[in-house]
């Protein structure tokens, strides 16, 4: 066991020293690999930005619920209490009609119009914050609360919400497009990187065979290169997604500030940041692999 | 030691390398291998070390017929055995010393104890000296006792030689055939194949003649 793991630290340090003795082309490899797989993963750093962004959204999805013309006072104050206790809403905001008018004539500039109003025509209204965001939440609040006595109309935009969702969706899909065809990509680039140092240590190889090398010692030094390549390229990509959310970040903070918001772009999770890390490793060990067993068997001797 | 039954090789066009060979060599011996060039010399230490299978007959090394060994035995088949090549197959990206380390790696010897065998090893052929030389900067000579230092690191019980003295002059090829002389003192097996009368002419050893394949009364 001891002298396995010794043998194991040994291809180790003898595949690190190979890739310090070339380091140019070595930081090529990352570079490469590192390019590809930001791609897909600062896709999906997006995408989980976004969406906890649905919930904290400036248009959070609200529902209206107006209170009938001839709610009284009592009415008005049963409903408010029935909504605080019920276990979907979150938070609720009154509008009475006399404050939904005074909005209207700011908001819209028909000060004229509304002036010339006879009467006000605006219903009190209760503003929910659901808990929830999904659509199937709000929709079954707003089947519910529809059925509510006082309540004449209640007003529901989930269009966006379900637009959010089909959005989420279609990125996820060609994230995961994205990361298949560039996860390709990584093995074969660890495939051929691979490819071209059995080449060059052709001799070596042969050498190796005849004073009685067995297979795994001769492959050991070359999985562990494609695992390193895999690796530091995520070490890369990481790196990158990082310098671009910090970039990214510094300019979002100014719009954000214009919209009276606070948000910024979060970096990966420790968790996904270890996730993309052993990914890679895996993927590259699997060209190596791959090379190592296509290539190795045609040198000589047997 | 080493013990041949009836073996041939045929190669693929039907070229018959060797044709029902059938000798034995005991435990300790030294034997020359010997022959016009094409006679199937080579061919020969390579069955011995599994290089190439015969078509048919047995090998026998140590007591493992070497012709049916399966192909995951070969490296501790080959391990018991110190290969010596006419063209030396040193490795000139790494120093004399890491060449001469490089079987007890494979073997997974403990760094220290390695150091020791294979410094050992040089001392043996008068290479301590150039340890740290690339072999490229190594002469003719010398590179093949950095080859015997190589084969010889391991302790195996058995050394094949392919032509050692080949392109050597006598001086060199007589240093050369004085080291083999040790070994086989210290009771190792020796098959040498050469075609260097002088050579053979002043060692006596049992010699295996081959002409066109077959072994000669």
């Amino acid at each position: 066991m001891k002298n396995w793991l010794a043998q194991h630290a040994r291809a180790l340090t003898f595949t690190l020293r190979r890739l310090l003795a070339a380091p140019l082309s070595g930081v090529l490899n990352i570079m490469v690999i590192g390019t590809a797989l930001s791609l897909p993963a600062g896709m999906v750093v997006l995408l989980q930005n976004i969406q906890s962004l649905g919930g904290q959204l400036a248009g959070a999805p609200q529902i209206s619920a107006f209170l009938s013309m001839d709610a009284g006072r009592d009415d008005i104050a049963r409903v408010g209490r029935l909504l605080k206790q019920h276990e979907a809403v979150g938070k609720i905001e009154f509008v009475s009609r006399e404050q939904a008018l005074e909005q209207l004539k700011q908001n819209t500039g028909l000060t004229d119009v509304i002036s010339g109003l006879t009467q006000n025509p605006l219903p009190d209204a209760y503003i929910i914050y659901p808990k929830k965001a999904d659509p199937q939440t709000l929709e079954s609040l707003r089947d519910e609360l529809q059925k509510w006595q006082e309540i004449e109309h209640v007003q529901l935009d989930s269009a966006w919400a379900r637009k959010l969702e089909a959005f989420l969706k279609l990125g996820h899909l060609t994230t995961l497009i994205l990361a298949t065809l560039l996860g390709l990509a990584l093995v074969a680039v660890t495939f051929n990187t691979i490819r071209l140092q059995i080449l060059t240590r052709r001799d070596e190889i042969e050498v190796s065979k005849l004073i009685g090398a067995t297979d795994a010692f001769i492959r050991r030094p070359f999985l562990y290169a494609g695992m390193l390549y895999g690796l530091l390229g995520g070490v890369a990509a990481w790196l990158i997604i990082l310098a671009s959310l910090f970039l990214v970040n510094s300019s979002l903070e100014e719009l954000a500030h214009l919209y009276a918001s606070s948000f910024v772009l979060r970096p990966p999770s420790a968790g996904d940041s270890f996730f993309l890390l052993v990914f890679s490793g895996c993927l590259g060990w699997l060209g190596a692999w791959l090379s190592v067993a296509q290539h190795l068997r045609r040198i000589a001797p047997c | 030691m080493i013990r041949f039954n009836q073996v041939c090789k045929r190669y693929p066009g039907g070229y018959e390398a060797l044709k029902n060979i059938t000798f034995e060599i005991a435990e300790g011996e030294m034997a020359f291998l010997t022959g016009h060039s094409g006679a199937g010399k080579s061919t020969l230490l390579h069955l011995v070390a599994a290089i190439e299978r015969p078509n048919s007959g047995s090998v026998v090394v140590k007591g493992q017929n070497v012709a049916t060994l399966k192909d995951g035995a070969l490296p501790y088949l080959r391990r018991n055995l110190g290969l010596i090549f006419q063209d030396h197959k040193l490795l000139f990206d790494r120093s004399a010393f890491d060449n001469v380390m490089l079987p007890l790696q494979i073997c997974g010897f403990d760094y220290r104890e390695s150091a020791k065998r294979a410094r050992a090893a040089l001392d043996k052929v008068g290479l301590l000296q150039r340890e740290k030389a690339n072999p490229i900067a190594l002469s003719g000579g010398e590179q093949q006792r950095l080859c015997i230092a190589r084969a010889i690191v391991n302790r195996p019980s058995i050394l094949l030689a392919d032509e050692p003295t080949g392109n050597l002059d006598m001086g060199y090829a007589g240093e050369i055939m004085s080291i083999f002389k040790s070994f086989h003192q210290v009771g190792v097996t020796l098959l040498i194949a050469t075609h260097d009368e002088n050579i053979l002419g002043r060692f006596e050893a049992r010699t295996l003649m081959l002409r066109h394949g077959e072994l000669q009364p």
